[in-house]
């Protein structure tokens, strides 16, 4: 028996949100990426429940585009801790004509997230949905409430949102409302990192250096994919990268990096002066670009 | 490593976001991006130097207004601490977010114009500290540069803000005072030499020598049960265990302790913590306890140690902020959620609406939004609280408009 706890302040309190949304929802989700964030979430959920197994599902929207490693990656996951995970697929709404794929340079099926996530919550009936956003990350996000509402239409009405005072979370909600639960709303990027340092947690391999296909546009590292759009002029060519965020393999850049190990990865972290999400193509298109998708119900 | 949190509160004239991007500027917290889009935007906006406050207000109307909105969260570190400020505004108008940003920090950042002095603004601020006993106040007198760094109007600046204090009600309260310039950064993370007869800290200095302790760790052992674990699997068959977050002091293995509110006895028999097990834990963990006997225990119950029993009532006289539209009335039903226990109540009566500038107490019989007064609320089931002003956590509370279901107003037991 080891003798005093020594607490991790915002440890404890991401899994004292966790057990919060267990006892305050009926059903509850853990949206899954497959990025590190995500991983980060299921290892705090097991803290929180722990012996018991974690109590409610991952939904994984699947965009289509994914990078390989990451889906491998999250099904080895779910194997090993013995988890439900329901895949929905952005490929079926475009399928069904619901949504219309973007074309063109930029054209990417992040946006498109959001209808099939919807649909999700509608079709199982979730009212709470955690997911792994962070306040450091992009400034709507910074306003963003632990528990934060969205109504039937999955809209944030971020004018209007409830107070959040001491430890105390107000989850109660009508018929056909859901909440979204941020447990580490609180944490920076290296916060992130450090813990999955600290804890020895495994994290798809593209998050290390690696030879990769790229080509250049505006200054970011490209992935030559079929999923990305490429000029003929954009020539491709190979280099050490790696990856600081995982989002669709066309809306995430990666950086050249030659970090092979976390320990490497923090200390590039530490010393780095770009944003994590400076490497998203998707938050360039404008300076409210987050806000906006966030009031139509992205996550 | 360590989480300090600061409250920020002041109005766009004030300098605050200057001082918060002063800060992440001189801390290398400011990625090259994101200077690169303020240098981008203050350029567009045809200034002639760095707009910091670019990085802290985050809405689009905020934005478009030049104002900041809300509770905002700015995160910044240096090798010694995590940092994270909760930046509110000044105004009236704001005052909810004031209390809510106060709520959750350990210190407290009140900006003074020197042009200025003491204002009105001044004296909320300061109120709202006192009210939420927040344990440090650092007092920043900003805009030393327009006053040709004089050191007599600092001096009187800080005379008057002491004849506010004198005022106030929290003794034990840590008040500094430090004169600065966001603008060109003197007195924010180092000295710029533009005021030798200030010999003290700047903002930085102060901030990495305060000890980030929980703000809930005055006085005694409070366990509100969250959630009871039972795996029921082969390994865990019989195991149950009582998930909580743990404030105001330790718990050991081995501790007498009792039950809310069905006063039984019980013992700690384990600490846990994942699957490691622990002798002790300290306040603001989030652990899971094992008592020696199997009795009833359920979200909503309190674990205290025998003999630190806390107080039972059915009615209770408290001190709110009023955060809704719609006004505070006597009848009127909400659910009060105090620690993971949530009762109806119903409001008794309101006694008065108390001024944030210290002039008193006006007779009232409601609250309107950004009031705070004294009320009486009868509850449904009696609970068992602290007073406020000896254990945080266990005396405070929310009110959750049973029509709406929003949080509509903070309170906390005398």
């Amino acid at each position: 028996m080891s003798s005093i706890l020594k607490t991790n302040a915002l440890e404890s309190e991401a899994i004292y949100i966790f057990r919060e949304v267990i006892s305050q929802f009926d059903k509850p989700v853990l949206l899954f990426s497959g990025g590190k964030d995500s991983i980060t979430l299921v290892r705090l959920a097991q803290k929180a429940f722990f012996p018991a197994k974690i109590p409610f599902p991952l939904l994984h929207v699947d965009t289509g585009h994914n990078f390989p490693e990451t889906i491998e990656f999250r099904d080895r996951l779910v194997k090993e801790l013995g988890l439900e995970l329901i895949v929905r697929h952005v490929q079926d709404a475009i399928d069904e004509g619901k949504v219309v794929e973007e074309s063109g340079k930029y054209s990417s099926r992040n946006s498109l997230q959001t209808t099939t996530l919807l649909d999700a919550i509608a079709e199982f009936k979730f009212d709470a949905c955690i997911g792994g956003a962070r306040r450091d990350e992009e400034k709507a996000r910074a306003k963003e409430r632990i528990f934060s509402v969205r109504d039937d239409f999955g809209q944030w009405d971020e004018k209007n949102q409830r107070p959040e005072l001491f430890d105390l979370l107000n989850g109660k909600i009508e018929n056909g409302q859901n909440v979204r639960v941020f447990p580490i709303s609180n944490w920076t990027e290296l916060d992130v990192w450090s813990y999955i340092e600290q804890e020895q947690i495994e994290i798809p391999s593209i998050y290390f250096s690696h030879k990769r296909k790229v080509f250049i546009r505006d200054g970011m590292i490209w992935s030559h994919s079929p999923f990305v759009y490429q000029d003929e002029d954009e020539v491709v060519e190979e280099r050490i990268v790696r990856f600081r965020t995982v989002g669709d393999m066309s809306c995430t850049a990666a950086v050249d990096s030659y970090a092979a190990t976390i320990s490497e990865v923090v200390g590039e972290i530490r010393l780095s002066t770009i944003s994590e999400r400076g490497a998203r193509i998707d938050d360039k298109r404008s300076e409210a670009a987050m806000e906006k998708r966030k009031q139509q119900g992205y996550f | 490593m360590e989480v300090l949190k600061i409250a920020t509160a002041g109005s766009v004239d004030d300098g605050k976001s200057t001082l918060i991007g002063r800060l992440l500027y001189d801390t290398q917290s400011l990625t090259t991006d994101k200077l690169e889009a303020i240098e981008k935007s203050s350029k567009q906006k045809g200034y002639d130097y760095l707009d910091f406050s670019l990085a802290t207000d985050g809405l689009v109307a905020e934005r478009e207004q030049g104002i900041t909105i809300d509770v905002a969260h700015i995160y910044f570190s240096t090798a010694k601490k995590s940092y994270i400020i909760a930046d509110t505004p000044g105004h009236v108008e704001y005052t909810r977010n004031m209390v809510t940003g106060a709520s959750t920090s350990q210190v407290s950042i009140i900006l003074i114009d020197a042009r200025k002095g003491v204002i009105e603004q001044t004296y909320r601020h300061f109120f709202i500290n006192n009210l939420l006993r927040v344990k440090d106040v650092i007092v920043a007198v900003n805009k030393m540069d327009l006053v040709d760094y004089s050191e007599e109007v600092y001096n009187k600046i800080k005379a008057d803000f002491q004849a506010l204090n004198a005022k106030s009600a929290y003794k034990e309260q840590n008040v500094s005072y430090i004169p600065l310039s966001a603008l060109t950064g003197d007195n924010v993370v180092e000295s710029l030499g533009e005021m030798p007869w200030y010999d003290g800290q700047t903002i930085l200095e102060h901030l990495e020598a305060l000890e980030p302790k929980d703000i809930y760790d005055n006085g005694q052992a409070r366990f509100p049960v969250q959630t009871v674990i039972r795996p029921k699997t082969e390994q865990y068959h019989d195991f149950r265990g009582y998930a909580g977050k743990l404030y105001g002091n330790n718990i050991k293995v081995g501790d007498a302790v009792t039950v809310l509110p069905s006063l039984t006895e019980s013992k700690v028999t384990n600490i846990r913590f994942f699957e490691e097990q622990y002798e002790e834990a300290t306040a603001g963990s989030s652990i899971t306890i094992e008592l020696e006997n199997d009795i009833n225990v359920t979200r909503g119950d309190m674990i205290v140690k025998s003999g630190e029993l806390p107080k039972v009532e059915k009615d209770i006289n408290t001190t709110v902020c009023w955060m809704d539209s719609k006004k505070l009335v006597p009848g009127a039903k909400y659910f009060v959620q105090h620690n993971t226990n949530r009762v109806l109540a119903k409001i008794d009566s309101v006694k008065n609406v108390i001024a944030t500038d210290y002039s008193g107490t006006k007779e009232a019989s409601q609250l309107a939004i950004n009031e705070i007064g004294e009320v009486n609320i009868k509850l449904s089931k009696a609970i068992y609280f602290d007073a406020y002003n000896d254990n945080k956590s266990n005396g405070a509370f929310i009110l959750i408009d049973a029509a709406t279901n929003t949080t509509a107003g903070v309170g906390f037991i005398k």
